[in-house]
């Protein structure tokens, strides 16, 4: 699939705002004042960034309000309004923690709750997708929820709980790769399927419909190098997940140390989402030949 | 809206004779004009005269080569492919807005382009890659199967029919209700075998594919000649040729 | 909850009129309905009552609006300023423009005629430009025949008065059996998708002789992948199979062909013509009396095996020829690339479908002899062969032997075989012969193309040398029935035969696609002598769009498009016609337009009256016509009979009657055609039906019934043998001698392509192909189609795809004997193991066409053509031999032989040409309808 900046962007920030909102929710930040309206302004400037480089991905952004009306059938529509419902739900948490120095439950609880119910819809959006065995599987909302928990356990500065999701991570991590590149072949979708000419042999492309390129080869049909994609797969474990650890575990627990933390797993969960997306195998490419 | 019906009146689709089809491309352009004149947005082309264009099309030829298990030589296949207008059709389900949807009457799937945001969602959602984000207008595109044909009463009867069956000069294409076991296009399903794109995608497709029928078939005997033409000559085998005559 | 979804108007309005009119998009020419919104084009579909598609419309035909939109329309007339080949032009007005070329033509015309050479290309409108060049008085004319594929026409002429391309089709409704020779489209485009589509619905078969499996051959249920150039043997081992086993017509063969003619044996001058009665009549010895009598006596037997004083039948002499072993399959399995077995195999099933699965219509009806059947026998077996047999050095008689096997097998005029549409059948003698009698400020002494019977037919001058400057009917090919287009500018440049001063183009990208070794011929067209004026002195070209020949020209005169003019599909043409009716159509301006164009007939109309030409001036030397479309309705080729056939006289006789005033408007309410359908008892049999024949005649297509015999022995083609062999007066050069006894064999024969000679070194076959969706080079500035085609590979079969380590994205350098180029390849495995190819005219040159500099048809898209030269390789005889047939000098395009190399991956392909300025303003970026951005 098309890596799309504002895609990466959406899922990466959103993950970590609801995460982080998470956190914040459960009262796992016990802060008051300046200092929770800055945490709490973080958390939600996140989400809302992340939601706002959604709309860049669309046609007629104008329309965006229609995202809500389908809820009983689109993950889409439900990520839209369980984002909407976390951040207002939170909204009286925040100001409590802000201006009364706690964050009540009745709020804090459900919110957090419905963060986590944000971010697994999103990932649900790519996760439901049959076209895209890669993303078909359980380990993508696994994926994205230990994203937003980590990213969440390190602004929260928990840091023992970080470390532990970090290790989940890389885990999980190492998983979906592995279980991504044989997701296609056993997802029993090859070109002799896709043409229903497999009763007469072997299937190859001999010329593709237009001799340029259209939308659906720009969106769906993106190759990555093998070399490039094992570097990058380094990368995104390294960063999100290793070196954040591993700075949590030795550095002396600090203000510096959780930001450094935190921006190495942003780089690494940038990378990995960019894997996400470029190295997903639509099903559609098997007609143009792109096995 | 992106709920699908329980179930449709009539599934009105296409069937298309991968054995006759001769990749001509005349129902890509056929489309092309129709849906550029009528329903919704008219298909752009982007960089129409320059060094990438691209531009929206409902349907497409792709040209395959199959290599016969058995052996023997390749044989190449001209494949048509638009919306099959599914029964379960991930493409509505995914859609946000209701932009999409499955029409209760007939099965068409539609985008209702005033309520399209572009998202692209459905376009993932689609195995078979049957719906294009229109790049000047930013909402979806997808075969219509010329809603706006199969019922215009400013056409002539013969005429509703979509545009790429109409033009279809080697009558590859077929249009009908594959949901009435009696209809044509039915009956052409059953008596050729017709099949479905990635079954296993659980989409359910209306429209089906009739297959290449058996090719290069093993030669034929060769003839008995009349005479032993070294034997007897031409005059000996003029004779025996003639005898009859 | 009930389901819901949005209400939706399922009746909008579709348009607001529909204008009838003929596609042109290519030279198949279907009905179209021409939807107009809002004063503008908005859709085009294909006309139901269309004898031609009944309706359906190719990929072309419904991209006709990209087409009337394109950005690249020429929009006024153009004279150069800058140097040939710069694109640099003045617009000028109409009045001048004629004026320019007035002051050209005239003294040209009135001191030495035959330096003006006007040649024209796919128009259609040859009646019209044959008849102005005749008037003009300039020997110097023909249509674009010669490159494209005169050998399919003159072969089938000369063999059964008629031919393929698009004045033939099978029994569509009845045929059992279609083999297809080596066609990709051909010019009946859609009625054969049409024909195979019905014939695959309805069981029967479809066999495909081809190198390539694409297209029509992909659908074929048997696809014989044939070695280029190779057909003719296969054919004539087929032959070979049937004879042997007496699978043949002999009812057919006897009433119906010269196979029972008598050959002359006797030495001289008379050797192998056919013996004639007193009244010049063939003779034929009857079964029943034993004796010889004219070939049409009624209630006559002609007996296939008898003699007379040492003359055999004609069918004597082929089973001698064809029983031989040279033929068996056997021995031509190699050459053809086919397994014996296969071609054995071929040969039974075609025995077995004509012989056993005959068909029998209840149909009486009467024969020339006057001798009554009550039946009309079919053989359901249907052939059709275009470009892929006739554009090799050995295509004529290819082409004739496909005809003979087909009449064989009685399966030509007969129902599920295939027929002729009028106005053939016509035997050769029934078309003009050739002329070249110039006398200055006169017309020419007859119409200049034709059918030579002989020696005294060709087109020389009093030393012998070529009278034309394409030396058509020249002892170099003296049937070259079209004129040799591809070899005008070469000679013409090389003065030889003599120099010209001014070109007359019509529609012909002759500094592109269509010429041979493109890159010289644009020399050639910019190169100067010594005094520094141009080879070519003058230049004028008509084109509608801004092609690469536009820069070669020195005054343009810009076309309507296809929707914007009058045209004529005229029975005196190249008419629309179907194998059970008669038919002709017109084009009406069903939009005008919106830039300084003409259409190019009245263009030249105007011409002719402001030369004084005569037929284009009344008596008081006013113009004759307003416009074409006045010439259309008045226009008398000979009395009651014009350019259209329907709606004459009053406005209810067809075919003869006086002109009408309204004749357009009434072609116009009745769809913009005319149709005349043969009667039922005149539909097969045609050449011998006397139905048919007196049908024809009422029609006007002949004045008198002619009834004729298949000619499998052909006396002309012996007559130039003759010739070579030393006898008559007028005698070919010592060095062309060899070749004609060759070439000229009386009964269809092969030999080996020009171009495999000598070609050890270039292993393999490079062919083109026509897209169906692309129309040589016009398609490019349609912005659907080039999206389709916007760049070409060359296709590599598994074989010599493995052997070089080739990879999807890699480059290839093709050479030929030639010259080379640089391409990007792509691998095809339905391919002939030692041919590759591409689709043809893609590659475009920077600058034309008004797309962009970078457009990928000119940076990956290429040109076979730089790899074939119009010339043979040099023999070291000092002399020029071009790279054509013999026979009817059809350019050999697929003789080509290439080696083949990978190299490193380029970012253009080679050869590469700097841009040339473009005469009209750039294109607008993006496309959408009725607004561009
Ligand atoms: N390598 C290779 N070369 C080939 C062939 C091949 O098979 N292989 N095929 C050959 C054959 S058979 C042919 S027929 C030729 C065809 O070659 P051409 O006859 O040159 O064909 P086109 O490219 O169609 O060019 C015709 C010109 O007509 C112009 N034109 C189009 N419409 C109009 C109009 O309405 N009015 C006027 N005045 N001009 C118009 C176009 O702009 C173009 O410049 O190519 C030959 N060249
Ligand atoms: N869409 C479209 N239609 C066209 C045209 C166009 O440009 N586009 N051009 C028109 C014109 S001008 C013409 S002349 C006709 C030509 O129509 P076609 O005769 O169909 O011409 P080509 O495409 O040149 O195809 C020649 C075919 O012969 C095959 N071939 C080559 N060599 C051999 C051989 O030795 N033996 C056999 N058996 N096959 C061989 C090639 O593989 C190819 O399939 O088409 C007309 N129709
Ligand atoms: S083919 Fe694709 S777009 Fe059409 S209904 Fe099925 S899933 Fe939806
Ligand atoms: S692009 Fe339009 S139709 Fe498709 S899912 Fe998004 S809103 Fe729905
Ligand atoms: S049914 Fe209509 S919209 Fe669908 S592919 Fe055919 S022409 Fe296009
Ligand atoms: S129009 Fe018919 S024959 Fe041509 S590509 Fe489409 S389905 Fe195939
Ligand atoms: S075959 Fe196509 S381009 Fe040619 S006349 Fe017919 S519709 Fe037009
Ligand atoms: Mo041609």
């Amino acid at each position: 699939m098309h890596p799309a900046p504002s895609v990466i962007v959406f899922t990466t920030l959103s993950g970590l705002g609801f995460g982080f909102l998470a956190f914040l929710g459960l009262g796992a930040v016990p802060v008051s004042g300046l200092a929770a309206f800055l945490l709490y302004g973080l958390a939600y400037g996140f989400a809302v960034a992340g939601l706002l480089a959604s709309t860049f991905h669309l046609g007629n952004p104008q329309r965006a309000w229609r995202a809500f009306t389908q809820w009983r059938t689109s993950w889409l529509s439900r990520e839209a309004w369980t984002s909407v419902a976390t951040l207002l739900l939170m909204a009286p948490a925040a100001l409590a923690a802000i201006f009364a120095g706690f964050t009540p439950a009745t709020f804090g609880l459900p919110g957090a709750l419905l963060a986590l119910v944000t971010v697994f819809c999103t990932s649900m959006i790519y996760a439901q997708l049959k076209t895209v065995p890669r993303w078909n599987q359980w380990v993508t909302p696994a994926l994205f929820l230990t994203f937003a928990l980590t990213g969440g356990a390190m602004l929260s500065g928990r840091s023992l709980i970080a470390v532990l999701l970090c290790i989940l991570l890389a885990v999980l991590l190492v998983v979906s790769f592995r279980r991504g590149d044989k997701a296609l072949a056993e997802s029993g979708t090859t070109m002799e399927t896709a043409t229903g000419l497999g009763g007469i042999g072997k299937v190859r492309l001999y010329e593709p419909p237009h001799t340029n390129s259209n939308y659906l080869m720009r969106e769906m049909i993106h190759v990555v190098g093998r070399k490039h994609s094992q570097k990058l797969r380094a990368i995104a474990v390294l960063f999100a997940a290793v070196l954040p650890g591993l700075i949590l575990l030795t550095l002396p627990h600090s203000l510096a140390a959780v930001a450094l933390a935190v921006a190495l797993h942003l780089m690494g969960a940038f990378a990995a989402r960019w894997l996400f997306f470029a190295e997903a195998e639509h099903v559609v490419g098997l007609y143009y030949g792109a096995r | 809206m992106t709920e699908l019906p329980q179930s449709t009146k009539r599934k009105l689709g296409l069937v298309i004779d991968l054995d006759i089809c001769v990749g001509c491309h005349a129902c890509v352009t056929a489309c092309k004009g129709w849906n550029t004149e009528n329903y919704g947005v008219p298909l752009s082309d982007i960089d129409a005269y320059g060094d990438d264009p691209s531009g929206t099309f409902l349907n497409r030829i792709h040209s395959f080569e199959v290599q016969p298990e058995s052996g023997g030589c390749a044989q190449t296949v001209h494949f048509p492919k638009s919306c099959l207008h599914c029964d379960d059709a991930p493409c509505v389900t995914v859609c946000p807005t209701g932009a999409s949807y499955k029409r209760e009457d007939d099965g068409i799937v539609l985008v209702n382009e005033d309520a399209c945001i572009g998202c692209g969602l459905c376009a993932w959602a689609c195995p078979y890659g049957a719906r294009e984000m229109d790049q000047a207008a930013g909402v979806m595109k997808k075969c219509t199967l010329c809603v706006d044909r199969i019922y215009n009463d400013n056409l002539p009867e013969i005429d509703r029919v979509p545009s790429c069956v109409r033009t279809c000069p080697a009558g590859a294409r077929h249009f009908g209700d594959l949901g009435d076991p009696g209809s044509d296009v039915s009956r052409l399903v059953a008596e050729r075998g017709g099949f479905d794109l990635m079954p296993e995608m659980g989409t359910k497709p209306v429209n089906k594919y009739l297959p290449p029928r058996p090719k290069d078939r093993p030669a034929a005997p060769a003839l008995e000649p009349i005479a032993d033409v070294k034997a007897t000559g031409v005059a000996g085998w003029l004779d025996r040729l003639l005898e009859k005559f | 909850m009930t389901y819901r979804q949005p209400a939706l108007d399922t009746s909008p309005r579709v348009s607001d009129e529909i204008r009838k009119t003929t596609c042109y998009m290519c030279a198949c020419r279907c009905g179209i309905n021409v939807h107009i919104k809002d004063g503008r084009v908005a859709y085009i579909e294909g006309n139901r009552d269309h004898p031609v598609n009944k309706g359906v419309l190719c990929a072309k035909g419904s991209s006709g609006i990209m087409q009337v939109t394109a950005p690249s329309r020429l929009r006024h007339p153009m004279k150069r300023v800058g140097p040939r080949g710069s694109g640099q032009f003045e617009e000028i007005s109409w009045d001048e423009a004629m004026e320019l070329a007035v002051s050209w033509l005239k003294p040209l015309r009135d001191a030495d005629p035959e330096k003006m050479a006007f040649f024209t290309g796919r128009d259609q409108s040859q009646s019209l430009t044959g008849f102005w060049a005749q008037a003009y008085g300039t020997q110097n004319y023909a249509a674009h025949g010669g490159f494209c594929s005169v050998n399919m026409a003159a072969g089938g002429i000369y063999t059964i008065g008629g031919a393929f391309w698009e004045f033939g089709q099978p029994d569509w409704d009845r045929t059992r059996l279609f083999v297809l020779f080596g066609v990709a489209e051909d010019h009946d485009s859609n009625p054969i998708k049409m024909g195979i589509g019905k014939l695959k619905t309805n069981g029967g078969k479809v066999i495909g002789v081809n190198p390539i499996r694409s297209g029509y051959n992909a659908v074929a249920d048997d696809w014989y992948g044939v070695t280029p150039g190779a057909d003719g043997l296969l054919i004539l081992a087929l032959v070979h199979e049937l004879l042997k086993a007496g699978k043949v017509d002999l009812d057919y063969l006897a009433q119906f062909t010269n196979s029972p003619c008598l050959v002359n044996e006797a030495e001289g001058p008379e050797k192998g013509l056919l013996l004639r009665d007193g009244d010049g009549k063939l003779l034929v010895i009857d079964r029943n009396s034993g004796k010889p009598v004219a070939f049409d006596t009624p209630g006559v037997k002609p007996d296939l095996g008898a003699s007379h004083n040492g003359a055999r039948t004609v069918f004597q002499h082929m089973a001698e020829k064809y029983l031989a072993d040279t033929y068996a399959p056997e021995k031509v399995a190699d050459r053809v690339g086919i397994p014996a077995e296969r071609i054995k195999g071929l040969a039974a099933e075609l025995a077995r479908v004509a012989f056993e699965e005959e068909i029998v219509l209840d149909r009486e009806w009467v024969d020339f002899r006057g001798d009554k059947h009550d039946k009309m026998i079919g053989r359901p077996v249907s052939f059709h062969s275009m470009r892929g047999v006739s554009a090799h050095s050995n295509g004529f008689q290819t082409a004739r032997a496909l005809h003979m096997l087909q009449v064989l097998l009685g399966s030509v005029e007969t129902p599920g075989g295939w027929r002729m549409k009028p106005p053939y059948p016509k035997p050769v003698e029934g078309h003009p012969k050739p002329h070249c009698g110039v006398t200055p400020g006169q017309p020419l002494d007859g119409p200049h193309l034709g059918y030579p019977l002989g020696p005294e037919h060709l087109a020389l001058k009093e030393d012998g040398s070529p009278a034309r400057i394409d030396k058509a009917f020249s002892w170099e090919n003296p049937m070259s029935a079209h004129g040799l287009m591809h070899m005008m500018i070469s000679n013409a440049h090389a003065g030889d035969p003599y120099k010209i001063d001014t070109l007359f183009l019509y529609m012909a990208n002759m500094a592109w696609n269509s010429s041979m070794n493109t890159r010289a011929v644009i020399e050639m067209l910019t190169d100067t002598d010594d005094s520094g004026e141009y080879v070519i002195p003058r230049i004028i070209y008509s084109d509608a769009y801004s092609s690469e020949m536009v820069a070669y020209a020195d005054l343009i005169l810009p076309d309507t498009t296809y929707l914007e003019r009058h045209d004529c599909i005229s029975l005196l043409d190249r008419p629309i016609c179907e194998a059970d009716a008669a038919a002709d159509a017109i084009r009406w301006p069903v939009v005008e337009p919106d830039r300084n164009v003409r259409g190019f007939q009245t263009v030249l109309i105007e011409l002719g009256a402001r030369l004084g030409l005569p037929g284009f001036v009344n008596e008081d030397g006013s113009a004759k016509y307003k416009d074409y479309a006045d010439y259309i309705v008045s226009h008398e080729r000979r009395p009651g009979v014009g350019p259209l056939m329907g709606f004459r006289g009053n406005g209810d006789e067809a075919g003869r009657g006086k002109p009408n005033p309204d004749q357009l408007q009434k072609y116009i309410e009745n769809g913009a055609f005319f149709v005349a359908h043969i009667p039922e008892e005149a539909e097969f049999y045609k050449p011998w039906n006397l139905a048919y024949q007196d049908w024809a005649v009422g029609l006007g297509l002949y004045d008198k019934p002619a009834p004729y015999l298949f000619t499998l022995y052909s006396e002309p083609m012996r007559r130039f043998q003759l010739a070579a062999e030393g006898h008559g007066e007028r005698q070919p050069p010592e060095h062309l001698r060899d070749r004609l006894k060759l070439a000229m064999d009386p009964l269809p024969t092969w030999y080996t392509p020009f171009g495999d000679e000598g070609a050890e070194a270039f292993p393999v076959h490079a062919l083109t192909q026509r897209p169906m969706a692309m129309y040589h080079s016009w398609g490019s500035q349609n912005a659907w189609l080039r999206q389709i085609h916007g760049r070409n590979p060359l296709y590599l079969p598994t074989k010599i795809w493995e052997a070089n380590g080739f990879q999807d994205g890699d480059w290839a350098k093709v050479t030929s004997p030639h010259g080379e180029i640089v391409v990007p390849v792509a691998h095809q495995a339905g391919l002939n193991e030692n041919t590759v190819w591409t689709w043809n005219a893609i590659g475009k040159r920077k600058g034309a066409w008004a797309l962009d500099e970078n457009a990928p048809e000119a940076t990956k898209g290429f040109l076979l053509n730089h790899l074939i030269h119009e010339l043979l390789p040099p023999k070291g005889d000092g002399l020029r031999w071009s790279n054509s047939d013999p026979v009817t000098g059809q350019a050999a395009w697929f003789d080509l032989r290439v080696r083949i190399e990978r190299v490193a991956q380029r970012h253009e392909s080679e050869p590469v040409f700097p841009p040339i300025n473009s005469p009209v303003p750039p294109a607008p970026k993006n496309r959408l309808q009725g607004a561009e951005e």
